[in-house]
């Protein structure tokens, strides 16, 4: 990070400007001018979060993609399906148990054993043939797209969060100040929940992926696959875990969508271009790099769908072609 | 007298060389491709009108949309998934600069206008993709197209002043052209059949020109190429631009065909099947994009019949071709052209005089 900052102290400092511009927008209350010219905060505020509960959605999705995809150089274009069927499975299961938190554990278990298969089925036998590997995983999303919208047809479903996490929260920020009075922001604290649930994974990853020794082993794995595998480490067996995890993960993150937007069948193509975005303006393999891409495309996605709502999907892939001329390897990529 | 023979002498001798070589060059075609082509050209003959325009047209238009992606992925080495979205973009260059339904968008050029611009505009937006694109290489390049494709999507969806959003342009017809309706299925059938036969041509021909080697030349080894002084990017780039060129024509026709396009032409869906098809019929050699169009229009007609004949739902069509396509790249990488090679490989390898494989 140093180090970065000593290589490019210009746009540091139009970084750190920028992000200071942005919190005092958030911090302060707006005056009526500014108001005038910029709209009601509240609505400046909910699109903020939104953006940044979006951006923890997408990297829930996204950073087992890029883990995947930084480990074992295979690109899983059925990633978005994964999602999918983690939203239709926890609603079934919350469904019928009644109970929130235990659908995660099933679907966790459920679609990381479906990586498991995967990743021995398709990926263990074309290991470095990069374009039939995408196109098998292509024809995987076709089939289970159809298998889903068969099984679960074409409505969408809403997984119901539970009583202790309905209704709005009270945020210690001003959202408007009308005569005296001062409203603070009132925002779904599932929502909340979930962000939160997203940063402590989010550490929770570094740390296991730095700090731990099948952290070290994977990134010795990304960084040189044949030499770790020489040193008499079952690689196979690693690439299985984060398979797996990876897998798991986007099953999760199909709850948590289906939670606070809905399950229905094309989300699959939708997260999986979210997640195909997030990692290309990130870098591929980097665990920060996702985060950083997820918050900025969520953010783009909802201010963008606030205050233009014709280009707000343009917005996104400006973000993405702009890294594209500028970094092709990504934000954080090396 | 020998001054004013010899004009006459060489004129002969020049029409006999010429018809000689006019001989040489109809021997030198495989007689496979001349019964082929008879067969297209009299195809109304046998077949009924729904077969001219829904089976052969369609898939006459997909298998030049393919073939702009096999001409991208057989000779350049890239995976573009774009080459739909490109393919539309032509379709609603066609539809805003020509007639349309959509009157108050459409600005009514006339045909011999609206064609040409539209296909340069496509020819533009894809050297423009091109440019991003060839940044980066291999699985790259395909999640990168993909996004491309799916902005695309996305923007003519929720862009009204320019692209008319969700709802598209309806009433797009080809021009009344010598007095014929070329949206009558004969009509059509031909219009098809030799815009595919010129796109096709014009591949191969590019693929034995210069350029088309340089380009094969990269894609085998790119930095050997650039060593020798050929400008790797430059080509890359040009080969999406001709590629567009393709891809446009296809899009064109299908506007026609459809008299309509909308956001759901260029979605993901269809950005899909386009990859399908080339794969499915194999990026080989330029034919193949022609035999998966054919297999997949065939199928994506057919099968919801056969599905519901096998007391099936039949709106599973697309689990069918999934399936397939999936079998094809799980056991054939090459596609059926590679089936096809293969079979006759080990045709060739049998033992003439006692018709057995050799031991080998």
């Amino acid at each position: 990070m140093n180090d970065l900052i000593r290589r490019n102290p210009v746009w540091t400092v139009v970084i750190a400007l920028a992000a200071a511009v942005l919190l005092y927008f958030i911090v302060a209350p707006w005056s009526s001018g500014m108001e005038e010219v910029l709209g009601r905060k509240q609505i400046f505020l909910n699109a903020v979060f939104n953006g940044v509960t979006l951006g923890a959605l997408y990297f829930l999705v996204a950073s087992g993609f890029t883990l995947i995809f930084g480990l074992m150089k295979n690109v899983n274009l059925a990633h978005g399906s994964l999602y999918l069927l983690g939203g239709y499975l926890g609603y079934e299961v919350s469904e019928a148990t009644g109970s929130w938190l235990f659908s995660f554990v099933v679907v966790f278990i459920a679609v990381a054993l479906l990586g498991v298969v995967l990743q021995y089925t398709v990926f263990r036998r074309m290991e470095g043939e990069d374009l039939r590997q995408t196109l098998v995983t292509i024809g995987i999303s076709i089939v289970l797209a159809d298998i889903m919208l068969w099984l679960w047809g074409g409505s969408s479903y809403q997984i119901l969060s539970p009583d202790w996490l309905r209704g709005p929260v009270e945020l210690p920020l001003v959202a408007a100040v009308r005569g005296d009075d001062i409203y603070f922001l009132r925002y779904p604290s599932v929502r909340i929940a979930i962000l939160v649930a997203s940063i402590v994974l989010g550490i929770l990853m570094w740390l296991a992926l730095n700090r731990t020794r099948i952290g070290m082993l994977i990134r010795a794995g990304v960084d040189d696959r044949d030499m770790l595998a020489a040193s008499g480490v079952r690689v196979q067996i690693i690439f299985m875990v984060v398979f797996a995890f990876g897998a798991g993960l986007a099953g999760v993150a199909g709850i948590v969508g289906g939670t606070f937007q809905s399950v229905v069948a094309g989300e699959d193509m939708r997260f999986l271009l979210a997640s195909l975005v997030v990692v290309i303006v990130g870098g591929m393999g980097s665990i920060l790099g996702a985060a950083l891409g997820a918050v900025l495309i969520g953010l783009a996605e909802q201010l963008g769908s606030v205050y233009a709502p014709t280009y707000s999907v343009v917005f996104t892939f400006l973000i993405m072609a702009a890294v594209l001329a500028f970094r092709p390897q990504g934000l954080m990529g090396r | 007298m020998a001054v004013s023979d010899s004009p006459l002498q060489s004129e002969a001798e020049t029409r006999r060389t010429l018809a000689t070589r006019l001989n040489g060059w109809v021997q030198s075609i495989p007689i496979a491709y001349w019964v082929v082509g008879a067969i297209m050209l009299l195809m109304p003959l046998i077949a009924n009108d729904f077969f001219l325009y829904q089976i052969f047209g369609w898939a006459f238009i997909l298998g030049m949309i393919a073939l702009s992606l096999m001409f991208l992925a057989g000779y350049g080495g890239m995976v573009s998934l774009a080459q739909m979205s490109i393919a539309a973009l032509g379709g609603y260059m066609v539809a805003i600069l020509g007639d349309s339904g959509a009157t108050s968008i459409s600005l009514g050029w006339p045909w011999w206008l609206n064609v040409p611009v539209a296909i340069l505009v496509a020819a533009i937006f894809a050297t423009l993709i091109g440019a991003l694109a060839v940044r980066t290489e291999g699985i790259y390049t395909i999640m990168i197209t993909l996004a491309f494709a799916a902005a695309f999507f996305y923007f003519t969806r929720q862009n009204y002043t320019i692209f008319n959003g969700y709802s598209g342009f309806g009433d797009v017809v080809p021009p009344r052209l010598f007095g014929v309706n070329w949206r009558d299925a004969i009509p059509f059938y031909y219009l098809t059949l030799g815009c595919a036969t010129i796109c096709y041509l014009a591949v191969i021909y590019v693929s034995r020109a210069p350029f088309g080697l340089a380009l094969q030349g990269i894609r085998d080894n790119p930095r050997r190429m650039a060593a020798l002084g050929f400008n790797v990017v430059a080509h890359r780039i040009t080969a999406y631009t001709f590629a567009a060129v393709i891809a446009a024509i296809g899009g064109i026709l299908l506007v026609w065909q459809n008299a309509q396009i909308a956001p759901g032409t260029a979605g993901l869906p269809a950005v899909i099947d386009i990859l399908v098809i080339a794969i499915v019929g194999g990026i080989a050699r330029p034919i193949g994009p022609f035999i998966g169009a054919f297999i997949y229009v065939l199928l994506r007609t057919f099968s919801p019949d056969v599905l519901q004949a096998l007391s099936m739902a039949g709106d599973r069509y697309k689990l069918l071709i999934g399936l397939g396509f999936l079998v094809v790249v799980y056991w054939s990488p090459d596609g059926v052209l590679g089936l096809w090679d293969r079979w006759r490989a080990r045709r060739r390898r049998r033992d003439p005089l006692v018709d057995k494989p050799e031991a080998s």
